[in-house]
């Protein structure tokens, strides 16, 4: 009896240690291509950690070093942009993501994140601010947002920026590290999609306006760390994908006032392999359109639209940071149905772009900005 | 009386073996109870800043991100390890003879927690690599 009792205990046992690393795997796997129908061309070369990348009216780039140089690339040269205000380097903050305002070309707005030591607490937090580009310096520098409180922990920034079809500004803020602090209080920064109007006021159909003591600025909640956004370029609606943590990437489409469930929800694991949480699902939290398992620590993210790669058309690309591959997924009815694994081994991809030429642009850590073109 | 001599001196001999001893000894602890913090505040620097990408138990990513554990490169490179920690490493290294070819970025950590997290690496994972690292060593390498 006492032997049976025994047996039984280390069953048990067995099992909860088993339960502790069991994770189910993306439903669709990354396959190498079958056969590669295109080859790259260095167009931006030696850069560290391009971190984010913009396509100017005249064919010019401009391109963000996380370590706070702030590039303009023409006709085949480099010249370092002045008037960015301080950056805080620390961990994954720097000067971050760059994007153009949907009329540039009247206004001349241009918008950056970085992490930025100002405001309360010793650290630093997220920033978002627009400046106009007056020869090879930055002009009009205005702040529109500042996460808050300052911290020194090393992660979870966040920091992509996108605009919707009706003009507003979105971005993303990481959960800097705070897990079971940030990501589900809407009166706490960080962990969240936010919106603003382009000027940096606040929408008054913002989901939690109403909300006493609320981050007004919030859109949606629950989130870890997304780093790829993309407007879609149907239906409009903006798209986030997000680092988890040992797997339990995500892709979500963002939703007014929705919590995407971080940390409450996850498919991932502790970096250590145990478990924070048991449940994947919970009523009133948003479940992904799709996850990774293992992760694949994605950055930068594009609908493929243009007639240049017919058999890629309407494809979403994200980067992968961690594997060195821009991961190509084949969608049908917002479901992911296959995944293959493009530019593998190149480097770390820290953005992909479909630029206004209709080429597809990948910034690789270490490498610089590659264009992809189909063989003839 | 000569055997009282001897008696004396033998004693005395021990004597300060044991003292010589306890002192060795408690030499040894203090350096040791200061490595022991180091590694236990290194642990949080690295689970901050470095398991992303080189893993809890510092196994790294195949191809991609080298491994800390057992790493013959950690071990006979002491200087250029703090050095990429502070600056940033930036091309060719061999580690257990693989080639990795990449971009590893300054962190901004302060000559404290660079002295922190290489203690917590040295000693993890079955790692033993050389003396403690300290700030001051850390403050003294330049670019």
């Amino acid at each position: 009896m006492k032997q049976y009792k025994l047996i039984l205990a280390m069953c048990f046992i067995t099992t909860l240690a088993c339960a502790q690393v069991q994770q189910k795997e993306s439903s669709v796997k990354a396959e190498a291509p079958t056969t590669i129908n295109y080859t790259t061309e260095v167009v931006v070369s030696e850069l560290n950690i391009p971190w984010g990348m913009v396509f100017m009216p005249d064919g010019s780039m401009l391109i963000t070093e996380k370590t706070g140089e702030l590039i303009h690339f023409k006709d085949g040269k480099k010249t370092e942009i002045q008037g960015l205000p301080e950056i805080y380097l620390r961990g994954q903050g720097g000067l971050l993501d760059i994007e153009l305002h949907p009329d540039y070309a009247n206004n001349g707005w241009i918008y950056m994140s970085h992490a930025s030591a100002d405001g309360e607490g010793d650290g630093g937090n997220t920033a978002i601010i627009r400046a106009k580009l007056n020869g090879n310096t930055l002009t009009d520098v205005e702040r529109l947002y500042k996460a808050g409180p300052n911290s020194r922990r090393g992660q979870h920034f966040g920091s992509r920026i996108e605009f919707d079809d009706d003009g507003y500004l979105y971005f993303s803020v990481g959960d800097r590290g705070s897990r079971d602090v940030n990501p589900q209080d809407i009166t706490k920064d960080c962990g969240k999609i936010y919106r603003l109007n382009d000027d940096g006021s606040i929408p008054k159909d913002n989901p939690f306006v109403d909300t006493p003591n609320a981050k007004t600025a919030i859109y949606s909640y629950g989130h870890r760390n997304p780093q790829g956004m993309v407007k879609h370029p149907e239906t409009g609606k903006i798209w986030v994908h997000e680092h988890g943590p040992r797997g339990g990437d995500e892709i979500n489409i963002i939703q007014k006032g929705k919590n995407f469930g971080w940390p409450v929800i996850s498919y991932g694991i502790n970096y250590s392999g145990t478990i924070f949480t048991e449940i994947t699902e919970k009523k009133g939290m948003q479940q992904p359109l799709f996850y990774w398992v293992p992760s694949i620590a994605p950055s930068g993210m594009t609908f493929i639209t243009s007639d240049i790669y017919p058999d890629w058309k309407g494809n979403l690309l994200a980067g992968s940071l961690k594997f060195e591959y821009v991961e190509r997924l084949v969608l049908k009815d917002n479901k992911v149905v296959k995944r293959e694994k493009l530019l593998e081994g190149m480097g770390r991809v820290r953005n992909v772009r479909q630029g206004p030429d209709g080429y597809i642009y990948a910034a690789l850590e270490g490498v610089g900005i590659v264009k992809i073109v189909p063989n003839k | 009386m000569k055997l009282l001599s001897y008696i004396t001196i033998i004693t005395v001999g021990f004597i300060l073996i044991i003292v010589n001893q306890t002192d060795v000894t408690n030499y040894n602890t203090v350096q040791d109870k200061v490595l022991q913090e180091s590694i236990k505040r290194g642990n949080d620097v690295y689970a901050d800043f470095c398991i992303t990408c080189h893993l809890d138990s510092g196994e790294g990513v195949k191809n991609t991100f080298p491994p800390l554990a057992n790493s013959d490169y950690l071990k006979t490179n002491r200087e250029s390890s703090i050095k990429g920690l502070k600056y940033g490493l930036k091309g060719k290294i061999t580690v257990n003879g693989k080639v990795y070819n990449s971009y590893m970025a300054p962190q901004g950590l302060g000559n404290d927690e660079i002295a922190d997290v290489m203690n917590y690496i040295n000693h993890s994972w079955g790692n033993t690599y050389g003396e403690i690292v300290t700030e001051e060593e850390v403050a003294k390498i330049k670019k």
